[in-house]
């Protein structure tokens, strides 16, 4: 957001600021989510601040606020709490916040690589699979199998969210290109984990009717 | 709360419901309902049209059910938004009168006029206006209407298109169970995490929320809009009617009269059952009696896949809402059916706390959609309502199946940018589809509307590109614009909603009930003009045999007959300021009687003398 922006209503001076010092009328907000909640862009972020942000920045720009406002600003007002509330569903979440900041950088995040399966858990999505199918086909003596598996799966989420948090704190002191590189690849590792655990999860609670 | 009423004109808050609907306000001590003409804070939501075009709602209308069946109409919400393939189970079930043409919009048959749903529930919202009106003696215009939560975009739009026709400008449709919300939150509690469990007459919501220092932010909600005590109450009737053809040898369901009548009679049983152990269902119809003893046992044997239904969704929303059952706080308690001590049970088990029921559950909605009311007028400053769209938004791609844009459970307002091209050379426009649920594929969904992107420049395929932005408002309703990214350029749409009334439809309807609404507003204040001339007229005679009247002057009685005679020359008259204006006159003109009348029973209060 530049600094020399002006009101749109009194023409004066703005700068950085939601609502224009001079006038208090509600600005076109700015679409940047970190812009929007006033945050460095951080990939750690502390997400009891975040929230208490998001509840302050609901009071000032939510629709309710403006029912009595100018046309304007009721339209300012929706556009400013939509991206709020897109916003914060983004950046609360590691993951997605992650993918944002991403995106942000030009990353193109496909979700196809997904498919691509690590190599280092070749030889256990194999055994998965073959586990998987016996279940499907109403062999219930997969079903420790595939419990091992969900435990498997479970842990090795939890290391992934680990090494995610370690990525992100390299970033956050270097601004290297490189770290968000390693970052997709751990985000593709973790979903592609995800889907497993899913279908695991699945496979089991259907077994289990 | 800090209330700081600033604004003149009220706004009320108005709870449309399937069996009851109710109008409220807050005031300084609180959210209060409006009470109908008849005292009665409930009005049913029932709908009578006489064959001269004369309009009953309510209490009234509730008794002409029996009698006139098929012009009055029930339940009417079971309707709002829908198409004729979704309402098939319910036509078996309710003595709704489809008109022909109703492939596009529905359409109800009333002797020889047909109303649309969004029509129906405008009579009812027309009748709390007047309630209103009658209660401040000004006009009211603005209001807050709330929907189930779980209600998709057709039935929400159709509840806007009800207010509308209705005279009522909407200022927002609110959540059911959020405005509950809001008036538990009110007077019970701050901070913490809160289920709402509403089983209305025809729909069933759960909503789980985080209250944090005046924020009510709703988590996750769930629910089924085909499910409430309507269900049991089919039920019930329908065991009733094989029972009464047992006994009586007599097939009552091609009589809608006998139906209405059995009907009334298990939902009385029903009602009781909630506060003893058994009663009868009992009825006189055609000089034949019915009567059964029901026990509680039975009937919650009966109701039971019912009240399981609820469960489900229930789960599904604590999911959701990435809680645990031991999380939740509290479990508010909403609608009439919440009275069956088998629902109670079973919220009971399912969220291991015994749920809150000591706010009425037929005012709980009203009142919270008073205090939204009062939020969007700049009257409450320290609440807020975050609230979430129920149904995940996605459009059709290739070989029909959905690419989600926003998911459900998201804080509304919420957006979804998407950008679309050509596919052949010199295509001039794209389809949009867009549907609303959580189905793979896209005829497992809602279709909700087309939107065609229309002259586009005539270009090799590819080329253009026109970014859409989807944006659900803080109403739960789709709103959609585009924007052609070389020129950067608003680009037009045409809309095809899939369900509902189309927007001049809408303003045609507008149009013959505003000049409907204004001229009973009118007849209204004539008549009240009237009722006052009249009383004072009746004290005037009665004056005249007055002693103190004789103590009048000659002129004092010529002027005072004078201003009688201009009453009543203008009391027929259609304008009701005329009306008031003489009344006012002979006021002033009988003060000196009205003082002289007072002294005299002073003075013959002194003397111990009657007069
Ligand atoms: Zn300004």
């Amino acid at each position: 957001m530049s600094a020399n922006r002006t009101c749109w209503q009194c023409a004066q001076s703005i700068g950085a600021s939601l609502f224009c010092p001079h006038c208090k009328s509600l600005q076109p907000p700015p679409s940047g989510y970190y812009t929007l909640f006033g945050l460095d862009r951080k990939l750690n972020l502390n997400t009891n601040e975040l929230q208490q942000r998001f509840y302050d920045l609901s009071r000032q720009l939510h629709p309710d606020r403006f029912m009595r406002k100018s046309e304007a600003e009721r339209q300012y007002s929706l556009d400013a709490s939509s991206i709020l509330n897109d916003a914060y569903r983004a950046l609360k979440d590691p993951v997605k916040r992650a993918q944002y900041v991403l995106s942000q950088e030009g990353f193109e995040i496909g979700e196809q690589r997904s498919k691509d399966v690590p190599p280092e858990l070749l030889e256990e999505v194999f055994e998965l699979n073959m586990a998987l199918e016996e279940m499907r086909s109403g062999d219930d003596s997969a079903r420790p199998q595939l419990e091992s598996a969900q435990n498997n799966f479970t842990n090795t989420l939890n290391e992934v969210d680990r090494q995610l948090e370690a990525q992100f704190r390299t970033y956050d002191e270097s601004s290297n290109r490189e770290v968000l590189t390693r970052i997709r690849g751990t985000l593709n590792r973790r979903k592609y984990i995800q889907n497993l655990l899913d279908e695991v999860q699945d496979q089991l609670a259907v077994g289990a009717q | 709360m800090n209330i700081d009423f600033g604004t003149t004109e009220k706004v009320i808050g108005i709870d449309l419901g399937t069996t009851n609907s109710l109008a409220a306000f807050l005031d300084l001590t609180g959210p209060k309902i409006i009470p109908g003409a008849d005292g009665d804070k409930l009005v049913p939501s029932v709908v009578s049209i006489s064959p001269s075009g004369e309009v009953v709602v309510g209490n009234a209308a509730r008794e002409l059910l029996i009698t006139q069946p098929g012009r009055t109409v029930y339940s009417v919400k079971r309707l709002m938004g829908r198409g004729l393939d979704d309402i098939q189970e319910e036509l078996k079930l309710f003595p709704f009168h489809l008109a022909s043409g109703s492939e596009s919009v529905l359409q109800l048959q009333i002797g020889d006029r047909t109303y649309t749903p969004p029509e129906i529930s405008a009579l009812i919202l027309r009748q709390l206006k007047q309630n209103a009106e009658a209660y401040f003696g000004e006009p009211v215009s603005k209001a807050v209407i709330t929907v189930p939560a779980y209600f998709n975009d057709a039935q929400r739009q159709a509840t806007k298109d009800a207010g509308r026709i209705a005279g009522l400008e909407v200022l927002r449709l609110v959540n059911e169970p959020t405005a509950a919300s809001l008036a538990y939150g009110l007077d019970k509690r701050e901070n913490g995490t809160i289920a709402v469990y509403d089983l209305g007459g025809g729909t069933f919501d759960i909503s789980i929320l985080k209250l944090h220092d005046g924020i009510f932010e709703v988590l996750a909600t769930n629910g089924d809009t085909h499910l409430g005590g309507d269900d049991i109450d089919n039920l019930l009737l329908r065991i009733a009617l094989e029972d009464v053809q047992g006994e009586w040898g007599e097939d009552l369901a091609g009589d809608s009269e006998g139906v209405q009548r059995v009907r009334r009679a298990v939902i009385q049983a029903k009602e009781r059952l909630s506060f003893v152990p058994f009663t009868d269902i009992s009825l006189e119809y055609r000089g034949n009696k019915y009567q059964r003893e029901i026990q509680r046992e039975l009937f919650d044997k009966l109701i039971a896949p019912i009240v399981d239904r609820t469960l489900g969704p229930c789960r599904d929303c604590i999911k959701d809402a990435g809680v645990t059952p031991e999380q939740i706080d509290e479990v508010v308690m909403v609608g009439g059916s919440t009275r069956i001590p088998l629902v109670r049970t079973a919220v009971e088990n399912l969220f291991r706390s015994k749920p809150h029921t000591e706010l009425n559950p037929d005012e709980v909605v009203a009142l919270g959609a008073a205090v939204q009311a009062a939020i969007l007028s700049g009257d409450v400053a320290d609440k807020l309502l975050l609230d979430v769209t129920p149904l995940s938004l996605g459009i059709e791609t290739m070989g029909g199946v959905v690419s989600k844009l926003i998911h459900r459970n998201s804080t509304i307002p919420a957006s979804a940018t998407e950008s679309f091209t050509t596919g052949v050379d010199g295509q001039r426009n794209v389809l949009i589809h867009v549907v609303q649920g959580e189905r793979e594929l896209v005829k497992d969904n809602r279709s909700l509307a087309r939107f065609d992107l229309k002259d586009i420049d005539p270009m090799p395929a590819g080329l253009a590109r026109i970014e859409v932005r989807f944006l659900i408002d803080a109403n739960g309703i789709l709103n959609v614009t585009a924007r052609d990214l070389r020129t950067g350029k608003e680009h037009s749409i045409d809309v095809k909603p899939s369900y509902g009334l189309t927007d001049e439809q809408v303003e045609k309807m507008i149009q013959e009930s505003f000049e409907k609404a204004e001229q009973d507003f009118q007849e209204r204040q004539v008549r009240e003009a009237r009722v006052e001339a009249d009383t004072i007229l009746a004290a005037v005679e009665k004056a005249r045999r007055h002693d103190a009247y004789f103590e009048l002057s000659d002129d004092e009685r010529s002027a005072m007959d004078r201003a009688i005679n201009e009453l009543l020359l203008v009391y027929h008259s259609e304008d009701h300021h005329l009306i008031l204006n003489k009344n006012e006159q002979l006021n002033q003109v009988t003060m000196k009687l009205a003082e002289n009348m007072m002294n005299t029973a002073v003075r013959g209060a002194l003397k111990g003398t009657k007069i």
